[in-house]
């Protein structure tokens, strides 16, 4: 558990994220951006683009790799794919962060849950609203896995992926330093069908400071 | 009765439109090989292979007979229905051209002809290439013979000995499957030396999968992916 010495009342931007919605904005090299689980478990889907070619983008393979472990935290370098480092985790208070489960869909959840369940609010679709509502050019080709802040999904000896109860908290943030400009793409999971977040998705704060 | 059979040599690139009712096995013919691989649907190719759609509907970290490759698009793109290794790795990735130059230093073209040194990334995305796919289609890989142990702190290690001679895996498509792959060492292998292994591959018809089919059966999820799979091609 790493504390930041960040004042958030000297942030230069604050916004607060409501539940099921989406959120894109351009973080710029140096800066630094916090995201506040404001009510805790709250998994927030995110994803990170190189500013300057979306085609280089967040690699959850290459992040995992590049430091021989699953879990992101405190010193993990956010590696894009080809081969850049997009962001590092410079604080977190919560201590262990998924990038294996990915995002929820429409069609994840007719397999996961039931067939019938094809209508309910999910994270791709929050991506792809957000990305066309942005009008920069990117498609669903520009959706790859994600990380899910505050989720905690360990893998066992055996090779099973099990989803466990939360280990974060309300107020618990995880803080990332920016490495060069990137564009960064939150879902605010909506997810019902999952008790990781308790069945009830909650809002969450995301705060960009300038460089130091 | 196999159709087709070809080795991909140490490092190379194959790809190919598995049809649906057919079955590719992949024969690691020395013992060590890693096939790095890469599925997309060949009608509409922005619905790939999803590795976290994958693992979380089977909640699994390992691939081996009984399990299936989703697209993100809730769809089976191919079962394994067939496999002697018993663990094929879907989280390590792709080595890329830093990490080789790193691990194993420098051999060229020019000095080695076709024993050049090869790595993960550059020869998905020439292999991309060829389809009209590109950086942007750049997704998660599945490593076959290949097993990453996760310790309980998370941390990854290469189990090595994981696939011996003669090892393979079969996978049948259940939709008309662009299949990328190739045969460049797995980026967690510890090995200092540039030492790729081949691979036989051998392609067959066989049935639709039945409606008792081990694939369809070994979970409630999958059930439903097969439906989801088959009102596709209503």
């Amino acid at each position: 558990m790493i504390v930041s010495t960040l004042d958030p009342a000297k942030a230069k931007y604050s916004e607060e994220i409501p539940a099921g919605e989406a959120w894109i904005h351009e973080i710029r090299a140096g800066e630094t951006f916090r995201i506040v689980d404001l009510h805790g478990n709250q998994a927030v889907d995110t994803l990170f683009y190189n500013a300057h070619d979306y085609s280089d983008r967040y690699s959850a393979q290459d992040t995992i790799r590049a430091q021989a472990n699953l879990y992101l935290t405190t010193g993990t370098k956010l590696m894009s794919t080809a081969g850049n480092v997009l962001l590092t985790i410079v604080a977190d208070t919560c201590g262990r962060h998924d990038t294996l489960g990915g995002a929820c869909a429409n069609e994840s959840n007719m397999v996961r849950y039931d067939i019938a369940k094809r209508h309910m609010h999910a994270c791709r679709s929050s991506f792809l609203k957000a990305i066309t509502d942005w009008d920069h050019g990117m498609t669903k080709r520009d959706i790859p896995n994600n990380i899910n802040f505050f989720m905690n999904v360990p893998v066992t000896p055996e090779g099973k992926l099990t989803f466990e109860d939360g280990i974060s908290e309300p107020g618990k943030y995880v803080e990332m330093r920016a490495e060069r400009d990137v564009v960064a793409l939150i879902s605010n999971c909506p997810q019902l069908n999952n008790p990781c977040n308790a069945y009830n998705p909650t809002p969450v704060q995301v705060l960009i400071w300038d460089a130091a | 009765m196999s159709l087709w059979d070809e080795a991909v040599q140490p490092g190379a690139s194959w790809s190919h439109v598995l049809k649906r009712g057919t079955a590719l096995r992949i024969t690691d013919l020395e013992g060590g090989a890693n096939v790095g691989a890469l599925f997309y649907n060949f009608e509409c190719p922005v619905e790939r292979y999803n590795m976290p759609d994958t693992l979380k509907a089977q909640h699994i970290a390992r691939l081996t007979k009984g399990f299936v490759l989703y697209s993100d698009m809730g769809r089976v793109l191919c079962s394994i229905t067939d496999d002697s290794v018993g663990w094929h790795d879907p989280i390590g990735g792709a080595s890329n051209r830093q990490l080789a130059a790193e691990k194993y230093g420098r051999a060229t073209y020019q000095e080695v002809r076709n024993d050049y040194i090869k790595n993960g990334r550059d020869s998905f995305l020439i292999e991309l290439g060829k389809w009209g796919l590109g950086p942007r289609d750049l997704i998660s890989n599945v490593n076959f013979f290949s097993r990453v142990d996760v310790a309980a702190d998370g941390g990854m290690t290469y189990h090595a000995g994981n696939s011996k001679a003669g090892d393979y895996v079969e996978l049948r498509a259940e939709m008309n499957v662009l299949v990328i792959l190739n045969t460049c060492q797995h980026p967690l292998d510890p090995a200092p030396k540039y030492a790729p292994k081949p691979v036989q591959l051998s392609i067959r018809k066989v049935d639709p999968p039945a409606a008792d089919d081990p694939c369809r059966l070994s979970r409630p999820e999958n059930e439903r992916g097969f439906t989801v799979t088959e009102r596709y091609f209503l």
